[in-house]
């Protein structure tokens, strides 16, 4: 019979080889699902993990996907690090373009470039307002953070739907529940012509850059790392408590909400409901995956944004709903989580013993 | 407000009530085992489109039901294996078995979206329905409605008066004491989880099959999640489990409140379709104000992995 017997000590080995594990288990259960629903495994593969790649274009579709991912699991992993379960990124996302479209419509005569800036600062702003809810409930009453950030995700879309259905909606647009087009003045710059990666790719780098300053250089980021691991050594070490909350939430709003941002003036180009693609849960498992580190939060974006491409590749080839991608997705946690028991122990197989 | 104005609401506001008295008692059971599953929203997707494809294709409604439940079920063991076999951290994998549930609902969803299930008619209990304001509301309802009473009995009477209800409280506040006395921590967990699995899919099941009665991705819209509230807020005992679910079925229907008082209120449909959520918000602050309350209700060991010295 296969075991676990408890290691020693925690694999290190194990701490880093357990997402590959995660990641070839997906693979697994994809191929498994692609061959039940009645398309050749192999096939189904190519479409699914190796189209989104063969040229330029695809390659910068990758990148302008990942690039909301990066900026929210950055901030999130800001909180987590403190055990501050901010699950509510999706909200802030919402409320951060939300904020940014505000700016774009109302200075819509404009063509200054201070309008983007603007547009930056707005969002960082609405997804901090977002995120400011549930620190605040957590830090004055000791409210759960986990369900009211969650619940204020399903607020952040009715209130979006609200403003498109009604003030911010295009009066020229049919009806249609969107608002006007933004001008040039408030779209960002793309990087390479003929593709959709915009100047926020870069944003989302530096972001990961300061992330890992601030993780591993700042005493705050100690602070946190150390509250962390052991709560009794942080409150021992006379840390704060509440300001570690406040400092968790608010990273992750002003990330999501620059993403928010960057959605809205980026491949959107205007507000409407659907702006999220469940980036700021996908943004969660990134977080995960990547051990909380900035450097694997670039190679973990990637990855999901790979499963976000070849969730439309197998839309478009093989007639399957594009929500294929959330259930990958999911897959991918639910195995990393399983994965991660080898850390702390290892399998042996023992006969089974009589009695 | 006249009277038929109270009966269609109290009607509305049973109704609405009714999953998440299923879900949340199913969650209250596996939470007193000292398990922590966050994946009732996902449960209940997988469980709400099951039952809704198996009811439209074999056209049984009761199979459909069955195989809502089963799915919850099968959701719940993923959730086990990976939770008290692997002893992964409960939390995350409730939060990926919600991720994964929603997701696969939408997915295996996508071609019934267009379809529609036909109106369950209601059960009339003789007598009782013919009570004056309530009886119309209280006693000519769906099947499920009076199961969730029975649900109810059933927990309160498992849970405090029966052995097996000692037992699985006890595994909740001290696994390792359970352990030593020679009960099995991990195979009662397993039980408790796979119930709660079961009542999120049959939870799912009522939504898409008995209120809607059909299937739109993304329908469950939060109830699991309110459920996984509920108990706490009911600080884990049946009863106020019970009365918080018709609270917030009341404030599901809000809008039949508004128009049931004749007041000329014009307001944003979402912004009424927002109130559970405030709703939810409000009453978690106002439970966890109490420090004490939460701590002192909440078994021992919830959420805390358990890996028996073998």
């Amino acid at each position: 019979m296969l075991r676990l017997e408890p290691r020693a000590d925690a694999s290190r080995l194990m701490r880093y080889l357990s997402p590959l594990i995660a990641v070839a288990l997906m693979l697994i259960g994809g191929l498994a699902l692609f061959a039940a629903l009645g398309k050749d495994p192999l096939e189904g593969f190519r479409v699914y993990f190796l189209n989104p790649l063969r040229d330029l274009y695809g390659l910068s579709e990758l990148l302008l996907k990942a690039t909301p991912l990066m900026l929210i699991a950055m901030g999130l992993s800001v909180g987590f690090r403190a055990n501050v379960w901010n699950i509510g990124a999706e909200g802030q996302f919402i409320m951060g373009g939300v904020a940014a479209s505000a700016i774009a419509l109302y200075f819509i005569e404009s063509d200054s470039g201070w309008v983007l800036t603007g547009m930056v600062l707005a969002g960082a702003l609405g997804g901090m307002a977002w995120a400011a809810i549930p620190a605040f409930l957590r830090t004055l009453f000791n409210t759960n953070e986990i369900l009211t950030s969650l619940m204020l995700v399903y607020i952040a879309q009715l209130a979006v739907s609200w403003l498109v259905h009604g003030p911010m909606i295009d009066p020229d647009g049919f009806g249609f529940p969107q608002s006007k087009m933004f001008e040039d003045s408030a779209l960002l710059p793309e990087l390479l012509g003929g593709t959709r990666l915009n100047a926020a790719f870069p944003m989302a780098l530096t972001a990961l850059g300061l992330g890992y300053v601030f993780l591993q250089r700042s005493f705050m980021g100690f602070q946190m790392r150390v509250a962390g691991e052991s709560e009794p050594a942080a409150r021992y070490a006379g840390f704060a408590a509440r300001r570690m909350i406040w400092v968790g939430f608010l990273a992750g709003g002003a990330l999501a909400g620059i993403a928010g941002m960057a959605e809205v003036a980026g491949p959107m180009g205007q507000l409407t409901t659907h702006l999220s693609n469940n980036y700021g849960f996908a943004a969660i498992i990134v977080a995960f995956i990547a051990r909380l580190n900035p450097v694997g939060i670039f190679f973990a974006s990637l990855l999901m944004a790979l499963l976000y491409l070849g969730g439309e590749q197998a839309q478009q080839y093989l007639g399957l709903p594009s929500s294929i991608s959330n259930v990958f997705q999911g897959l991918l946690l639910l195995c990393l989580l399983g994965a991660d028991v080898l850390i702390n122990y290892r399998l042996r197989w023992k006969p089974a013993e009589a009695g | 407000m006249d009277g038929n104005i109270i009966t269609s609401i109290l009607f509305a506001t049973v109704v609405a009530g009714t999953p998440l008295i299923i879900v949340a008692l199913g969650e209250l059971v596996v939470e007193k085992s000292g398990v922590l599953n966050l994946g009732a929203e996902g449960m209940m997707s997988v469980g709400a489109i099951a039952a809704f494809a198996v009811t439209l294709h074999s056209g049984n409604l009761w199979l459909g039901v069955g195989a809502g439940m089963l799915a919850g079920v099968a959701m719940a063991l993923l959730f086990a294996f990976v939770a008290l076999t692997l002893l992964g951290n409960q939390v995350a994998t409730g939060l990926a078995l919600s991720i994964l549930g929603v997701g696969l609902a939408a997915f295996i969803g996508k071609p019934y979206e267009s379809e529609v299930l036909q109106a369950v008619p209601p059960i009339r209990i003789p007598f009782l329905a013919d009570i004056p304001v309530i009886g119309e509301a209280l006693w000519n309802q769906q099947s499920l409605v009076y199961f969730s009473w029975i649900l109810f009995w059933a927990v309160l009477w498992f849970l405090f008066r029966s052995r097996a209800g000692l037992v699985l409280r006890a595994v909740g506040e001290s696994p390792s004491s359970a352990h030593a006395i020679g009960y099995p921590v991990i195979r009662i967990r397993y039980l408790a989880t796979l119930f709660g699995g079961a009542m999120a899919g049959l939870g799912g099941a009522f939504l898409s099959v008995f209120y809607t009665p059909l299937w739109v991705e993304g329908m469950v819209a939060g109830r699991g999640w309110i459920a996984v509230a509920l108990v706490v807020f009911a600080t884990w005992r049946p009863l106020r489990v019970l009365l918080g679910a018709y609270l917030f079925g009341g404030v599901m229907v809000s809008q039949l409140f508004i128009q049931g008082s004749g007041l000329d209120i014009n307001m944003p449909s979402q912004f009424l379709s927002s109130l559970p959520y405030w709703a939810t918000i409000i009453v978690l602050v106002m439970i966890s104000r109490n420090r004490n309350l939460v701590r002192l209700n909440a078994p021992v060991s919830l959420g805390q992995p358990f890996k028996p010295e073998s």
